[in-house]
């Protein structure tokens, strides 16, 4: 038996992706109170119904007349929004990379293989407690197109509130990814705390007794909306 | 469950992250840009360019457009997603074009019982390179005495409120484009970007 490894000392501290400079807003957002115009456009949102998502959205697995390689897992969470109110029958929408670590996208140019049974899109609704629930394989990692990191796996995630100002496009991680503490995208969220919101939970009980291995994350959407200003936030 | 703050006050939301550079096989739908039903008498175009603080157009960028219709209702409808050109939901998305150009065919949307407020297209920006979306706002041209009155463009000075209009483009056409951020020479005025709170 050999010794056990020593332990890696940390690593150091990924310099935060700051996005492309000349894309940012100079100015700072300007503030708008919706408390003083609960009329305001953006305190309602689009309408997704039942027949807005396919079948087969939800099951990233069975897209294709083929099994797609890979690890199945499910990715399922509620989605609230601040005052831990369920956010039903609204849109989720996900991409990632197949298990190799490469995206159907035509300009993805990482030469890992592309997998013809994997398209790597998937939509579905909440129901009526907030719920949404994913089935597909786990994303691979690939390294930024400038090659100065690798990201860790992790599934870009869309979602839409009762209300516009409720928008959020993020991306879910891996518990205990080595790439963690490296991702220079995950390190431009600045508060620890909100870094480690983005981070699933392993549920092994969920994964038995042969399923697929189960992911739990539960999401808190932001800003202000309608029944919300009601309620005298 | 999420946790809560210390004082068990309203829950941490979850942070957002850059929507990164592969979304274009994922988000965009198809008939995306067509929120009036088809054939509807009364369409317009709104088009325009999403360019960058160094002029140049966003070829990666996807706009999301929610909205009011005619009757100044907010209710959407169901089909907002897989459309089938006949209902109107009020919403739209559509990605920019190689060369940084987009456009959607919509009704103009009225501001039912807001006497204070002007029509307007609420606007969500996603692209590339940002960390966080963007909200923005389309107003149009002809509501000259709306727009005097409305809480957003009345506190806002001349030239920062210019940056919100639609300009006339033609029978039935408005050009509005969003500019990312201020260009160096001064010769694109950076779009006013919101907040809401
Ligand atoms: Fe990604």
């Amino acid at each position: 038996m050999t010794a056990p490894a020593s332990p890696a000392p940390p690593p150091p501290a990924p310099a935060p992706y700051r996005g492309a400079v000349e894309r940012h807003p100079r100015r700072p957002l300007l503030p708008f109170d919706t408390g003083t115009d609960p009329d305001a456009v953006e305190l309602t949102g689009p309408v997704f119904g039942p027949a807005d998502v396919g079948e087969w959205d939800a099951d990233l697995t069975r897209q294709h007349p083929g099994e797609p390689l890979g690890e199945r897992i499910t990715v399922t969470g509620r989605i609230l929004d601040r005052a831990g109110r369920p956010v039903r029958g609204q849109l989720v929408e996900i991409w990632q990379a197949n298990a190799a670590g490469r995206y159907t996208h035509r300009q993805d140019r990482h030469p890992a293989p592309l997998d013809p049974n994997f398209t790597g899109v998937g939509r579905c609704r909440t129901d009526d407690r907030g719920r949404y629930a994913f089935t597909t394989v786990k994303p691979g990692a690939y390294p930024l197109p400038d090659e100065s990191s690798w990201r860790p796996a992790h599934i870009h995630f869309s979602f839409f509130g009762t209300a516009f100002t409720q928008r959020l496009v993020t991306q879910m991680y891996f518990p205990g990814d080595p790439l963690l503490p490296y991702d220079q995208i995950l390190a431009a969220v600045r508060d620890p705390a909100d870094r480690h919101r983005l981070i699933a939970a392993f549920d092994h009980a969920l994964s038995l007794p042969a399923g697929p291995l189960a992911y739990r994350w539960d999401v808190v959407l932001d800003g202000p909306s309608a029944t919300w200003t009601e309620e005298g936030r | 469950m999420p946790d809560t703050d210390d004082r068990g006050g309203p829950l941490a939301a979850t942070p957002a992250q850059t929507i990164g550079p592969f979304f274009g096989h994922a988000l965009p739908v198809p008939d995306g840009g067509r929120i009036a039903p088809e054939g509807h008498p009364d369409a317009v175009t709104v088009h325009g360019l999403v360019r960058d603080g160094a002029g140049a157009p966003v070829p990666d960028a996807l706009l999301e457009f929610w909205q009011a219709g005619p009757d100044g209702g907010l209710a959407g409808a169901p089909g907002s997603l897989r459309r089938d050109g006949a209902v109107f939901t009020g919403f739209g998305r559509v990605p920019t074009d190689a060369g940084g150009h987009y456009a959607v065919r919509t009704l103009r949307p009225a501001a039912a019982g807001r006497s204070n407020a002007a029509p307007h297209l609420a606007v969500c920006v996603h692209a590339r390179g940002l960390l966080h979306h963007l909200f923005t706002r389309v107003y149009f041209p002809e509501h000259t005495a709306a727009h005097a009155t409305d809480p957003l463009l009345a506190q806002l000075p001349e030239e920062r409120a210019r940056t919100l209009l639609a300009h006339p483009d033609g029978p039935g056409r408005y050009r509005f484009d969003v500019q990312l951020q201020q260009s160096a020479d001064g010769a694109f005025e950076e779009t006013v970007f919101l907040a809401f709170r």
